[in-house]
């Protein structure tokens, strides 16, 4: 047992409320939560689990729109439910700090980024302009950040996205506080990019032993940054335990299914062979651009029918902007597609409604995807009305088979709307409408990324399932290696609009790599509490330092 | 700097483009008039030879296209051409009453600008309380009242009632500047209410879109105290909008002031135009149409520019 | 002292205690600042002063208890839906709402409501109220309150005509340029920008003094001149419906423009729209009156309210009230639009936190 005196921050019963609809609704049920001096504990959960609600609270704050409603916070013998806001005040940014989300919108964009760094020391008379100015450089060089005597003078546009999350982590610890408060401080963030920012997170953390409360959703990323770990779910705690206990023997049937590893793995199947096999799809040297910058660059592949054929690369790689391409939103500006063997006009205004019918697509947000305003037999229906001129009981029957397709049941879900379904629902829904237009070829784009471990992976299972009885060919647009390796046939991996590297999966799971494939497959996080160590070990702390400031 | 140089001109551009376009409308408009036009401004009675004098006058037997630049070469250098009822030169019967107009636009606007950027700033501090909510009654309202509605109570309550002030806004050259303000105080303050009214929305929206932004946030988990916020976070960030509002406003003025200047018989512009449109007097609504629109356009232009010039991430380029 | 005085602080003085007592901080600043007030108001302005005050307070609970009650009787005889949204008005709404309904019955009902004519002379010039008129007669005597009730019908009405056509010209090619994007939407932006550019009194009279002011006029013009506001916004709501995910989907199924805009765009654009359109309305009432007001609008002998201002407006000059009648009736209406609609964005907005 830790003794008392060690404990830097005892929240219990916490009750947050928020006003919506003219009244007020509470949004955190009573949780408690213990930090010890110079522990790292990790909160995580869904969005709208109240985590980021949680963080702001220990700092005695709550948004505009949100109140403490009870319970109590103790911050080093402090309560900060019951302190007057001027006192509250003198601890932010002193005792307490915060690092935000986004960096690039919580830098105020009118004053250089030292500037903003040295305001806390200054005004709490910690340092003066000066020494606070050189002890900036000398955290901004601790953190990395290239050229540390000199970027501190610049205005925060000037600085990328990586870079600016490690000077907000350096702002934080200006006046060496006892608790930060990281707010998902990589999720904006690429995956090479984010190794670097969860390094230098770590030491600085290590260095001055600060405790810290790190906010995200991202298992494998808390895994390697906080010593206990707890979980919450719509404002109340599931459970909380050390982190190596947490991922080795998970107690509540929620934390299980967080940490279900995929399970679900389909054989790979290889390319037919012969004269006579055919890609359905074969895109050949395709250039795009989007007004004079190129986004592709000699793009080629061949998906075959019945295959999946992963696309895989960070943001601005252009794995999106190819699916643009196929189905002809974007036309290329070289290059050509061919649709079992037939060349596809570049704009989806010049093909027919046969060669439409053919390739579908499924997106990741099915929020954006499906209209709230139109009732799901609609969405469904519409499609095969439209391709196949179904009507009347004919629709119905088909719209019937559809959604038994998807497993959800046609009486319940037949007349309702979009909005009122979950959102693993409202991806099957998408699926389905996909499925009516009785397709070869459905490009996938992101389809799981915004789901729960447990719903995408029902996700998966179905388009597997669809793929074996209708002989369905994927092009599957993902960042998820773990949804790669269960689902994927062959891989092509992309970097700024270039093909690094493509092959069968089993192919791409075994070295030699191409060296940007290695990055991007070492960079994405494992649930190895000790993954970010080893890697760190392997690549030698300066050379990822480097890739990072790329 | 070369990016922001080249956005500045590029708007200057636009807004020139703009009024040549406008200018354009502003003259054919009238060639839209079915049938003759000296025929349409003199009547149906009126007699060949007249109507052929006024033909020649306006010298209608040129090409349009001819008449209308050197309609716009007058314009340039302050030459409308001569009124058809009058016969006196259009830019004659304009100048001094142009500055009339100007100045009762720029006593309005001295007086409404400070107060409602100072009011706006403490309703957006004061949001969701009930002050905030007497204040949106009240701006509403104040919004929604014509400007003759409120010329009049103004006339019935501070002139006829109490004799404050004339209800009447005759001004002479020879008045001394105190009497002048004296004089032309109720028109002013008709203005100052409708505009305040709208200045002060539109600051609040500003304000509180921006104490929304992440950064203010930030500033508030540093332990910045609330002042401080607001002069060096807030602030700095907030002179393109505010710069934006005053310029729609000033603009606003101009339409305000046509019916205000008809409700107190101020002899300004306004007044001139109207009395022009009934006469159909054309040459003397094409001018003020051009200087309202010219002026119109001047300010959304100044508002955009203000708005380039203090945006930071433009002021300091990577 | 006279026991109205009296009678007056005490009211006051034992509601602020009450509200403070009730811990009410808000009522209890409301309350005891107007005390403050009406010290100083008392000394300079007398027991009249305070009479207004009093008179003011009255007028005000009238119409929040009006508005409260007609509110309540909404949410009875609207259907669930309506009902639940209708909860969520603040009464600022229902007191807008309750004077649109009443100014649409008077507009509907004119000549069953209104004693007489409204070109008809029955008595002379600016003769005062009697029991026969109830407020006395105009510059030609004619009854003013049949012409009030007249007016509601000619204003409203030939305002409601031009919103309407501006707003179909407006939101249908808003919505087409959204959907068409490219050179259409490009010519669209520039040729709104430039009648935009023009202020839309200043764009009135030039075009008035054309084509003379007959009503046929007066609509295609304003119309015109509101057209692009209203398609500026379209374009803006559309615009955003637009880079949707199931607009993408019905794009790549093959659907038509026509399918897209009525399907799919405009059952998302509705609530926004429908605000708009009552903003606009503001614009057009209040920018036709005051053409009226200038003698450019309705003519003669047609009642209209801002002629009407103008032609008794040397009535003000005698301390009279009446020819402020029909320009309240203006504001009134204008200022009741504007509540409906501010609480409308208010609700579609989703900003319910700032």
């Amino acid at each position: 047992m830790v003794p008392k005196k060690d404990v830097l921050l005892e929240i219990k019963d916490l009750r947050i409320e928020g006003y919506s609809d003219e009244k007020w609704v509470e949004i955190v049920h009573g949780v408690d939560l213990t930090l010890h001096k110079g522990e790292v504990l990790g909160l995580i959960g869904e969005s709208g689990a109240g985590k980021s609600t949680i963080g702001l609270a220990s700092m005695g704050f709550a948004r505009d729109g949100c109140r403490i409603s009870g319970g109590s916070i103790e911050f080093d013998g402090m309560e900060l439910t019951t302190t007057p806001e001027s006192a509250l005040r003198a601890l932010r940014g002193s005792r307490i700090a915060y690092v935000a989300q986004s960096a690039a919108a919580s830098f105020n964009p009118s004053h250089k980024i030292i500037d903003q760094h040295t305001e806390a020391p200054i005004q709490y008379r910690i340092q003066k302009r000066v020494e606070a100015q050189e002890d900036a450089m000398q955290l901004y060089e601790r953190l990395r950040l290239p050229n540390p005597d000199e970027i501190g003078f610049r205005y925060p546009h000037q600085v990328s996205g990586g870079q600016l999350q490690r000077a907000m982590t350096a702002m934080a610890m200006a006046c060496r506080p006892d608790l930060i408060i990281f707010d998902e401080p990589t999720t904006a963030l690429d995956v090479t990019t984010q190794i670097e920012v969860l390094a230098a997170i770590r030491d600085i953390v290590d260095q001055f032993n600060t405790a810290a409360i790190y906010i995200t959703h991202d298992l494998a990323v808390v895994a390697q940054m906080a010593d206990t770990i707890k979980v919450l779910l719509k404002g109340e705690e599931v459970e909380e335990a050390p982190t190596a206990q947490m991922l080795d023997s998970p107690k509540e049937d929620y934390t299980k299914s967080l940490w279900a590893v995929r399970s679900f793995k389909r054989p790979q199947k290889q390319r037919p062979t012969g004269a006579d096999a055919i890609p359905i799809i074969s895109v050949q040297g395709i250039d795009a651009a989007y007004g004079k910058t190129k986004v592709l660059d000699d793009v080629s592949f061949d998906i075959y029918p019945g295959m999946t054929v992963a696309v895989v690369g960070e943001s601005g790689s252009g794995k999106s902007t190819t699916a643009r391409c196929i189905t002809g939103l974007l036309p290329p500006t070289k290059g050509q597609i061919l649709f079992n063997g037939e060349a596809l006009p570049p704009r989806y205004q010049d093909r027919s409604k046969e060669q439409l019918r053919q390739a579908q697509m499924i997106y990741q947000m099915a929020d954006t995807a499906l209209n709230p305003k139109i009732r799901i037999c609609d969405i469904i229906g519409r499609p095969a009305q439209f391709y196949s001129g179904l009507h009347g009981t004919a629709l119905k029957s088909r719209v019937d088979e559809l959604l038994d397709l998807i497993e959800l049941d046609p009486a319940k879900f037949y007349n309702r709307y979009p909005p009122e379904l979950s959102g693993g629902q409202k991806q099957r829904v998408g699926i389905a409408r996909a499925l009516a237009a009785d397709p070869k070829f459905i490009i996938c784009d992101e389809v799981t990324s915004a789901l729960d471990q447990l719903v995408a992976e029902g996700i998966l299972k179905l388009l597997d399932r669809l793929q074996q009885e209708f002989n369905l060919a994927y092009m599957f647009i993902t960042h998820d290696l773990a949804t790669v390796r269960s689902i994927a046939d062959e891989v092509v991996v992309m970097q700024r609009g270039k093909v690094v590297e493509q092959g069968p999966k089993d192919e791409m799971f075994t070295p030699p790599h191409h060296p940007y494939t290695d990055l991007l497959l070492s960079s994405v996080p494992e649930m190895d509490p000790n993954w970010l160590t080893t890697l760190l070990d392997e690549r030698g702390t300066d050379a990822i330092g480097e890739a990072a400031n790329v | 700097m070369g990016d922001i140089l080249q956005l500045v001109l590029k708007r200057l551009g636009l807004g020139l483009v703009t009024l040549l376009v406008v200018s354009i409308l502003i003259f054919f408009a009238v060639e839209l008039l079915p049938g003759d036009i000296a025929q349409a401004v003199l009547g149906q009675g009126a007699t060949p030879e007249t109507v052929a004098a006024l033909r020649d006058k306006l010298g209608l037997d040129q090409p349009a296209i001819f008449r209308y630049f050197q309609w716009l070469g007058g314009a340039l250098t302050g030459d409308f051409g001569v009124s058809l009822v009058s016969g006196v030169s259009v830019g004659d019967a304009i100048g001094e009453r142009f500055v009339n107009t100007l100045f009762l636009a720029t006593y309005a606007a001295v007086i409404a600008v400070p107060i409602s950027i100072i009011l706006g700033v403490i309703v957006a501090l004061l949001r969701n309380t009930l002050f905030d909510r007497v204040a949106n009654v009240a701006t509403l309202t104040s919004i929604s009242s014509p400007e003759f509605f409120l010329g009049y109570i103004l006339i019935l309550y501070l002139a006829v009632k109490t004799q404050y002030f004339p209800a009447i806004a005759s001004i002479s050259p020879d008045m001394t500047f105190g009497e002048l303000l004296h004089r032309t105080f109720l028109p002013a303050l008709t203005l100052v209410l409708v505009v305040t009214a709208h200045m002060m929305r539109m600051t609040r929206a500003a304000i509180i879109n921006l104490l929304a932004s992440p950064y203010i946030e930030m500033a508030r988990l540093k332990g910045v105290p609330p002042w401080k916020i607001i002069v060096k976070h807030a602030l700095p960030n907030a002179w393109a909008p505010i710069i934006n509002v005053v310029a729609l406003n000033l603009a606003y003025l101009i339409t305000g002031v046509v019916l205000v200047e008809v409700v107190f018989v101020y002899p300004g512009i306004g007044q001139l135009l109207v009395d022009a449109v009934a006469k159909r007097d054309f040459p003397i609504v094409q001018a003020c149409c051009l200087i309202f629109a010219a002026t119109f356009i001047l300010l959304n232009l100044a508002a955009d520019v203000g708005a380039i010039l203090t945006n930071p991430r433009l002021r300091h380029p990577k | 002292m006279s026991t109205f005085v009296i009678a007056y602080y005490a009211l006051l003085i034992g509601g602020s205690c009450l509200a403070a007592y009730f811990k009410k901080r808000e009522l209890f600043l409301l309350i005891f600042s107007l005390t403050l007030v009406s010290f100083v108001m008392g000394i300079i302005g007398g027991v009249g002063a305070l009479r207004f005050v009093t008179i003011a307070a009255g007028i005000l609970a009238l119409a929040a208890g009006t508005s409260y009650a007609f509110r309540e009787f909404l949410i009875i005889i609207a259907p669930e839906g309506v009902a639940k949204e209708l909860r969520t008005a603040p009464l600022t709404a229902a007191f807008g709402m309750f004077v649109i309904f009443t100014y649409a019955i008077a507009g509907i009902f004119a000549p069953v409501i209104a004693p007489f004519g409204e070109a008809e002379v029955i008595s002379s010039a600016f003769a005062p109220a009697d029991e026969n008129m109830l407020l006395g007669a105009d510059q030609l005597g004619r009854d003013m309150f049949s012409r009030i009730i007249y007016g509601a019908r000619n204003s409203v009405g030939l305002a409601l005509i031009a919103t309407t056509l501006a707003f179909v010209m407006g939101a249908f090619a808003g919505l087409l340029a959204a959907t068409k994007g490219g050179w259409f939407d490009q010519f669209m932006g520039r040729f709104a920008d430039v009648i935009m550019s023009v202020p839309s009194l200043i764009f009135a009279l030039l075009m008035l003094s054309i084509f003379g002011t007959n009503l046929a006029v007066i609509v295609v013009v304003v119309a015109v001149i509101y057209s692009p506001r209203v398609f500026r916004l379209t374009r803006a709501v559309a615009g955003n419906v637009v880079v949707m995910d199931y607009i993408e989907a019905a794009k790549l199924r093959g659907e038509g423009t026509w399918y897209l805009i009525r399907k799919e765009i405009l059952p998302n654009s509705t609530a926004p729209l429908i605000a708009e359109f009552g903003l606009e309305f503001c614009f057009v009432f209040l920018l036709i009156a005051g053409l009226s007001f200038l003698g450019l609008g309705i003519q003669p002998p047609t009642a209209d309210w801002g002629s009407m201002v103008r032609e008794n407006a040397t009535l003000i000059s005698f301390g009279e009230l009446t020819p402020l009648i029909p320009a309240a009736a203006i504001a009134l209406l204008t200022v009741a639009v504007n509540f409906v609609v501010d609480w409308m964005l208010f609700r579609s907005s989703g900003l319910k936190e700032v």
